[in-house]
C-alpha cells in the first residue's frame, strides 16, 4: 500500500501565470488538511506612491501594475476620476475605448488559451513544447494574439502600456484609414475564434462544480466591459459601483503578499465564468450560438471549462471590435475636456481576469489624496483556494506527479495574474 | 537541441511583466527564436524550469527584496551574458519612488501586518547588484529593441542600440516639437531614445519612460518647462518611471532650491 501520510505536494514556483506564487497542498492520509497559494511576489505600493501625485497620472502609473492588462488599469482609473471632475465620455469616444479594449481580451485570452491553458488539456509543458506537434494552431493563436496587438497599437500607440489614453478619452485619435485596414485581419479573426471555441470545447474537460457567488459588471445592452452597476448571482439587487467598497471586504492574510477578498462575507469569483454566467444573453449572437454548440448551459460554474468561456469571449470581443471598426466616425476631438476638482469617484471595467475596481480621492488641485485598487485577482484567491482543496480532495488517489499537475491546472483555470494581485499590499490604510 | 545550443533563462524580479509579455508579443518571431535557443527556464510561458549553467539570461525587474538580491547574485554566476530589460531592471522602475519616501512611516502607519511582509527599503536596478552585460532600456522595452539584442547575441557581436534621447528620434520623424509649438511638458531631450518618440507622435509630451539620456542636462529643461507648468508637475514628471536613475534623481534638489 502506497505510504500517504504527511504528503505534501509543493510547487515552489508556478509557471504559466503571471507573476510569481507557490502552492503547498497538505494531505493527511487520505484527507487533504491544508492548501495555500502563496503569493510571493514582491510588493510594489501602487496606492501610496499614488498620493500626491497628479489627476492626470493615474492612466500610466497603474498601468505598470501589470503588463498583461494595462488596458483594465488605464480605463478603470479614467472612470473613477471623470467621475470626480463631472466629465462623461460617450459616442464614438465611448466606442474607441471599447474598441481598445477589445484589443487587450483579445491579446490576453488568445495567450491564455493558447499557450497558457491549452497545454495542461493536450499534455504538454507549455506552447513551445506543443507547437512542435501542433504547429498551425499555435500559429493561429499568436496570429489572433497579434490581431489583439495591432488593435491596442493603432488605438492606443503600443501593445503593452499603451501611450494614447488620458482622462478624458484619448491624446490623438487613432488613423483612420490603418483602422480600417483592420477589417480584413478581423474578419479572419472572427473565424478564428469560432474555430477555437470548437478546438477548445474537443477537450477532456473534468468535472468540477465550483461553491462561490459570482459577481460582474452589469451590460448596458452590450456584453460588460465597462460600467457603473455590478450583478452577483446571490441577489437581484443591481450594486452601484460607488457601493464596491460596502460589499467587498478585503483581508491580508499570513502566507501571501496580495489580499484576500469576500463580497457580503462570502467567497465570491469575478472573470469570464461570472461574466458569462450573469450576462450571457447579452453577447453577440455569434458568440452565444458557438456557447451552446460549445456546451455551456446559461451558468457555467466549472473552472476546468474556463477555456471554452474565454474561447467564447475571445469570438465577442472579435466580433465587438470588427463592428466597432466599421462603425467608427473620428469624432469632433479626441478628448473631453477635464478640469480637476476635490472629490472622491469611482471606477470600474472587467479586466480580462474579471472586475477591477479603482476609487480616488483628489484635492482642489486635482492631486490625489487616497486611492484604493481592487484587482480580479485578489478577488479571486480566496476562490482559487477553496476550489484547490476540492480538486486535491477529488483527486487524492492520484500519484503525486499526477494530482500536482492536477492542482496546477485548477490555479490556471483562473488565470491568475498575479502581479495584479500583489500591487497592493498596503491597501489597509488604518484611519483614526 | 544539440549541445551547442544556447541555454536561454527568463527571469523575472518585482515588475508588471510587461517586459516579459513584450518576448512573447514578438508573434512571428517566437516559434523562430524558440528553434534558435534551448529555453530552459521562463516560467511565464511553461516549458522545463531548469538550473543553470545558461549561457543568456534575461532578467527583468527591480531588486525589492532580500531573497532577490540573492537570488540575482546566483543566477550571474550561472549565467555567460546577462541582459537586463526594461525600467525596472535598469533603473529602479516606479516602485523606486519608495527610496525617497519614509519607509518606516510607510510600515508603521499603512500596513495592516507589517510583520508579514518581506521587503527592503528600496528598489534597484540588477546593475546595482551584479555586473550587467547588456541594459535595455524602457517601460516596457521596444520589441524590436528586444530582437535586436536577442539576434546580435546569436550572431555573436555586440548588441548596436542608438544612445540619441528622444529629441532626436523626434527629428528624425518629423514629428512637430510638441513643447515649442504647444507648451507641452516634454522630457525629450533629456530622454534615453529607443521608443522612436512614440509620445510626440501621439500629440503628447514624452514621460521618460526609457530613463535619463546618456548625457544629460536636466537643469536647463527644468527651467524651460517652468515657462508653461507648475514646478509640482516638473518635479513628478522627472520622478515617475525612472525616479532614481542618475540625470533624474537630482531634479528634487533643483526644485527645492529654487524659490
Amino acid at each position: 500500500m502506497r505510504e500517504t501520510q504527511g504528503r505534501v505536494l509543493d510547487v515552489a514556483a508556478l509557471a504559466r501565470v503571471e507573476g510569481e506564487g507557490a502552492m503547498r497542498v497538505r494531505i493527511d492520509g487520505d484527507t487533504v488538511v491544508g492548501v495555500e497559494l502563496d503569493i510571493y511576489e514582491p510588493p510594489r505600493f501602487f496606492e501610496a506612491l499614488l498620493r500626491g501625485r497628479g489627476y492626470e497620472e493615474p492612466p500610466d502609473i497603474t498601468a505598470r501594475i501589470c503588463g498583461i492588462c494595462p488596458v483594465a488599469y488605464q480605463m478603470s482609473s479614467s472612470l473613477a476620476i471623470e467621475q470626480i471632475c463631472g466629465v462623461t465620455v460617450d459616442g464614438q469616444l465611448a466606442a474607441l475605448r471599447r474598441l481598445l479594449y477589445c484589443g487587450e481580451w483579445i491579446e490576453s485570452h488568445a495567450l491564455h488559451i493558447y499557450l497558457l491553458h491549452a497545454p495542461d488539456f493536450l499534455g504538454y509543458d507549455g506552447g513551445i513544447a506543443m507547437a512542435r506537434d501542433h504547429r498551425d494552431i499555435v500559429e493561429r493563436g499568436l496570429r489572433l494574439k497579434q490581431v489583439g496587438n495591432r488593435l491596442m497599437e493603432l488605438v492606443g500607440g503600443r501593445a503593452v502600456h499603451p501611450v494614447n489614453v488620458r482622462v478624458g478619452g484619448f491624446y490623438r485619435l487613432p488613423d483612420l484609414d490603418a483602422l480600417r485596414a483592420m477589417v480584413p485581419d478581423l474578419q479572419w479573426a472572427c473565424g478564428a475564434a469560432l474555430d477555437t471555441v470548437s478546438w477548445v470545447a474537443g477537450f477532456d474537460i473534468p468535472d468540477h462544480r465550483g461553491e462561490w457567488d459570482l459577481v460582474s459588471l452589469a451590460g448596458d445592452g452590450e456584453y460588460p466591459i465597462m460600467g457603473r452597476r455590478i450583478v452577483t448571482s446571490a441577489s437581484p439587487d443591481v450594486v452601484p459601483v460607488e457601493e464596491f467598497g460596502s460589499h467587498a471586504v478585503e483581508e491580508h492574510v499570513a502566507h501571501s503578499n496580495a489580499l484576500h477578498a469576500s463580497w457580503d462575507s462570502r467567497t465570491y469569483l469575478v472573470g469570464p465564468l461570472a461574466r458569462y454566467s450573469l450576462n450571457q444573453h447579452l453577447l453577440p449572437p455569434v458568440a452565444r450560438e458557438a456557447a451552446s454548440a460549445a456546451g455551456l448551459g446559461s451558468e457555467c460554474r466549472n473552472p476546468f471549462a474556463s477555456i471554452v468561456v474565454r474561447a467564447v469571449e475571445l469570438l465577442a470581443a472579435c466580433t465587438e471590435a470588427l463592428r466597432l471598426v466599421r462603425e467608427y466616425e473620428p469624432p469632433a476631438a479626441a478628448a473631453v475636456p477635464v478640469v480637476p476638482r476635490a472629490g472622491v469617484g469611482h471606477g470600474a471595467s472587467e479586466a480580462p481576469r474579471g472586475l477591477l475596481y479603482h476609487r480616488y480621492e483628489l484635492d482642489e488641485r486635482g492631486i490625489v489624496l487616497d486611492a484604493t485598487i481592487v484587482p480580479p485577482t485578489s478577488q479571486n484567491q480566496r476562490a482559487i483556494e477553496r476550489d484547490l482543496w476540492q480538486v486535491a480532495q477529488a483527486g487524492v488517489s492520484l500519484d503525486d506527479a499526477a494530482l500536482t499537475a492536477r492542482c496546477e491546472q485548477a490555479i490556471r483555470n483562473y488565470d491568475p495574474c498575479i502581479s495584479c494581485a500583489t500591487h497592493d499590499l498596503d491597501l489597509r490604510i488604518v484611519r483614526a | 537541441m544539440s549541445a551547442s545550443t544556447p541555454r536561454v533563462a527568463v527571469v523575472k524580479f518585482a515588475s508588471c511583466d510587461g517586459c516579459q509579455l513584450t518576448l512573447l508579443d514578438c508573434e512571428d518571431e517566437l516559434l523562430g527564436i524558440a528553434g534558435a535557443v534551448d529555453i530552459v527556464h521562463f516560467l511565464e510561458a511553461g516549458g522545463p524550469v531548469l538550473s543553470g549553467p545558461y549561457d543568456l539570461a534575461i532578467v527583468e525587474g527591480s531588486i525589492t527584496t532580500a531573497h532577490d538580491a540573492a537570488r540575482i547574485r546566483e543566477l550571474r554566476e550561472q549565467a555567460k551574458v546577462l541582459v537586463s530589460i526594461g525600467a525596472c531592471a535598469t533603473a529602479g522602475g516606479i516602485q523606486a519612488l519608495r527610496n525617497a519616501a519614509d519607509v518606516q512611516e510607510y510600515a508603521s502607519v499603512v500596513y495592516a501586518h507589517p510583520e508579514y511582509l518581506r521587503t527592503l527599503a528600496t528598489s534597484t536596478p540588477i546593475s546595482s547588484h551584479v555586473v550587467v552585460d547588456v541594459e535595455l532600456r524602457g517601460c516596457p522595452v521596444d520589441k524590436g529593441q528586444l530582437l535586436h539584442v536577442i539576434s546580435a547575441y546569436l550572431l555573436g557581436r555586440p548588441p548596436r542600440l542608438d544612445s540619441s534621447p528622444v529629441c532626436v528620434e523626434c527629428k528624425r520623424r518629423g514629428t512637430t516639437c510638441v513643447l515649442v509649438a504647444h507648451g507641452t511638458p516634454c522630457l525629450g531631450p533629456v530622454t534615453h531614445g529607443g521608443c522612436g518618440a512614440l509620445c510626440p507622435a501621439f500629440d503628447r509630451g514624452c514621460f521618460g519612460c526609457f530613463g535619463p539620456a546618456d548625457t544629460v542636462n536636466a537643469g536647463a529643461l527644468v527651467g524651460r518647462l517652468r515657462h508653461d507648468v507648475s514646478p509640482g508637475t516638473v518635479t513628478r514628471l522627472f520622478h515617475t518611471f525612472a525616479t532614481d536613475a542618475p540625470g533624474f534623481r537630482e531634479v528634487h534638489a533643483l526644485e527645492e532650491v529654487d524659490p
